[in-house]
């Protein structure tokens, strides 16, 4: 019983790690048919401006700093999309090679000004102390990743589905050409949505901080979960990455509990049977 | 007409070798030293240390060894097989080295093993997998840092006799280095009355331990036998969990490096690990070596600028005996296998295999002027790679895996 209720918890926890990861990432890929393969860079990006930050700066609370990490990063997407990517604009290929690039560039960059250790990121002090639930121990910062989860579920939700801005941003995600003709501002909405798809991920990045750290190769740790909860919820649906990446969470903590043996794979094979039976992931839809 | 700094001093080596016999003549011909590191990715802070720490060697001699200049040619890994195995050819093709030092990592080791023995190009090697100089020995290897295990074995004795620990979890990573290393501390524990009551191997790369930490069973203590960052995410994760008043961390030689400790908390005071190294030691040449590495980078060698710096004062003892003829590759080879010199990390010499025999250091984490550091608490001398086994009996054992030796006291 106690194995149960601990490992749903852990899977929980991760899954809400997973959806601060992968939304931003479901959100770009959806509107801009770009694999956009910096957003592990960025995540990792945000997660050391958040470390450097609650060290220059003692008495930065984690959310200060996740909020300033998430403007610096978009800032940082919406001139890479602006000035670079935008040159590649019809060019598919060229553009996701091009991430790569910049995620090595980044992923680099951060080694050369932060060096190669790994930093903490301190957990707010109120949450630092693990919680009893029905008698077991768990932290309470993880409890706190997966209500801050369900937040930012419930944000983008309203935003996209309750807003005119959102209806803009599913036009394009649906038609893009007709969205265009019917005069929405197709161009601004693909850097709007760049700059929203980076922040979530600089923020997410000093969000996991106190369970990760920022270190080298966060980046390369971080990517293919992203992709692996895209691919199974449905590229750009919302809903799809949040119920991808508690499925995720819990396939990997259960697979790892029950068969450590195949800590290796357990990631991969509901993406297998994901890819034959629904090409198009669980909430996708089929690009026009 | 642009001539680079290398084709120049192609052309006078050349020149030298021309004017080959005549002593003099050959002086002026560099050494020619190449360090396989990480400087990009994951590895690098350890592979970066490494560089800082052997070209501090270098400058404080002048960069010279034996009277002969040392040339050092740094090449970046990127922590992967495929490209140590480029660079070292490049290394040995290109640049001409007379010897090899690095790599980091035993997967890097692994990948040039074979063309290090087809070139037979003397190496100093840092990796520690085990059976480079136990059941496959390369000829032209030493290592004078240690086997993946060699730690491990006196700290099994260290848990069970000292320390007192009846049960014990071993965790590490799911690679060579992590099972060698847990396989020789689980041996040694449980020869000396303890028992492993839980064997967990997490992927290199897993992202977060909490379904690892929520699995530990009840026991004493839990050995830690991770590498790089991650034997630092897994303690704080087990803290997090506010595991540490009931199951006691203590750790393998990668686990509270260092490097490491430099950015923890009061969360590491009072953990005891194994090393052959501690920024500690209060050796001769540690002490001038620390506190020199400190004021030049602003923080503590550790087990990877240790490494370097080690292998630099075998060089230069085995330079020393052949007169700087490094060029005679037998006889550097038996040289270097038969050196015998004070290091920073004590005394150490080899066995017939080319690997260290050495001290190895039981430490503690304390606070000392603001900073934690590992203080040693017990020194066990002359460590050698089979500990206190018969060498013949322990290389008809298979090598230190997953499943040897068994674990029998698995708790269910």
């Amino acid at each position: 019983m106690q194995f149960w209720v601990a490992q749903t918890l852990n899977s929980l926890a991760f899954g809400g790690l997973l959806f601060l990861l992968s939304s931003g990432f479901s959100l770009i890929f959806g509107l801009m048919r770009l694999a956009n393969l910096t957003h592990g860079a960025l995540f990792m990006l945000g997660a050391y401006i958040g470390a450097y930050l609650m060290r220059a700066f003692p008495g930065t609370s984690l959310w200060m700093a996740a909020l300033a990490s998430g403007i610096a990063v978009a800032v940082f997407g919406g001139l890479l999309e602006r000035f670079v990517l935008r040159r590649l604009a019809g060019n598919a290929l060229g553009q996701v090679l091009l991430t790569l690039g910049i995620a090595f560039i980044i992923s680099d960059g951060c080694l050369l000004v932060f060096g190669g250790d790994p930093i903490p990121l301190s957990t707010p002090h109120w949450l630092a102390r693990p919680v009893f639930l029905w008698g077991f121990i768990f932290p309470a910062y993880r409890l706190a990743v997966v209500v801050l989860a369900v937040f930012a579920a419930l944000g983008l939700h309203i935003l996209l589905d309750r807003t005119r801005l959102g209806a803009m941003i599913r036009a394009g995600v649906d038609d893009m050409a007709m969205a265009r003709a019917v005069g929405i501002p197709v161009s601004a909405i693909f850097t709007l949505v760049f700059c929203l798809g980076s922040a979530i991920a600089g923020a997410g990045g000093v969000l996991a901080g106190p369970i990760l750290s920022a270190y080298p190769g966060l980046d390369g740790d971080m990517l293919p979960l992203a992709l692996i909860v895209v691919i199974l919820g449905g590229v750009g649906s919302i809903t799809g990455a949040f119920v991808g990446s508690f499925i995720i969470g819990a396939i990997y903590t259960f697979g790892i509990a029950l068969l450590p043996d195949l800590a290796y794979v357990i990631l991969f094979l509901p993406m297998i049977l994901v890819i034959a039976i629904r090409p198009n992931g669980l909430f996708g839809r089929m690009a026009v | 007409m642009k001539m680079s700094r290398r084709t120049m001093l192609h052309g006078t080596a050349g020149l030298a070798t021309a004017a080959a016999l005549s002593a003099p003549a050959r002086a002026a011909e560099p050494i020619r030293l190449g360090l396989l590191t990480v400087k990009t990715g994951p590895l690098a802070s350890g592979g970066l240390d490494m560089e800082r720490a052997l070209t501090m060697f270098l400058k404080e001699r002048d960069n010279t060894l034996s009277g002969r200049k040392v040339e050092l040619i740094v090449a970046d890994t990127a922590g992967a097989p495929a490209t140590a195995r480029t660079k070292t050819q490049e290394l040995v093709e290109k640049n001409d080295v007379h010897c090899l030092m690095g790599p980091l990592a035993a997967f890097e080791a692994l990948a040039i093993d074979d063309y290090i023995r087809e070139k037979k190009i003397p190496v100093l090697g840092v990796a520690a997998a085990e059976d480079v100089t136990q059941r496959k020995p390369n000829p032209w290897l030493v290592r004078g840092t240690s086997s993946s295990a060699q730690c491990a074995h006196p700290m099994g004795e260290y848990c069970a006799k000292e320390l007192k620990y009846k049960t014990m979890i071993t965790i590490g990573d799911d690679i060579a280095y992590g099972h060698e290393m847990t396989a020789g501390f689980q041996r040694v524990f449980e020869e000396n009355g303890g028992k492993i009551v839980q064997k967990l191997f997490a992927p290199l790369t897993a992202p977060d331990y909490g379904t690892y930490i929520s699995q530990l069973k009840e026991a004493d203590a839990i050995f830690i036998g991770f590498a790089g960052s991650n034997g630092f995410r897994f303690l704080r994760q087990f803290n997090e969990y506010g595991l540490q008043a009931k199951l006691i961390p203590v750790g393998g030689m990668t686990a509270l490096d260092e490097a490491v400790l430099r950015n923890m908390g009061d969360e590491a005071l009072g953990i005891v690990t194994t090393c052959w190294y501690s920024a500690e030691l209060d050796n001769p040449a540690n002490q001038k070596f620390a506190p020199a590495f400190r004021a030049e980078n602003k923080y503590d060698p550790g087990f990877y600028a240790a490494a370097t710096y080690v292998e630099g004062a075998v060089l230069e003892a085995a330079l020393k005996s052949i007169d700087g003829k490094i060029e005679d590759k037998p006889a550097f080879m038996a040289a270097l296998r038969a050196t015998k010199t004070d290091t920073v990390r004590g005394p150490v010499r080899f066995d017939e295999f080319g690997n260290v025999i050495g001290n190895v250091y039981i430490r503690k984490v304390t606070r000392k002027e603001g900073r934690l550091v590992n203080s040693v608490i017990k020194t066990y001398p002359d460590v050698s790679q089979f500990w206190t086994y018969d060498q013949k009996a322990f290389l008809a054992n298979p090598v230190y895996s997953r499943d040897w030796p068994p674990a029998k006291n698995l708790s269910n």
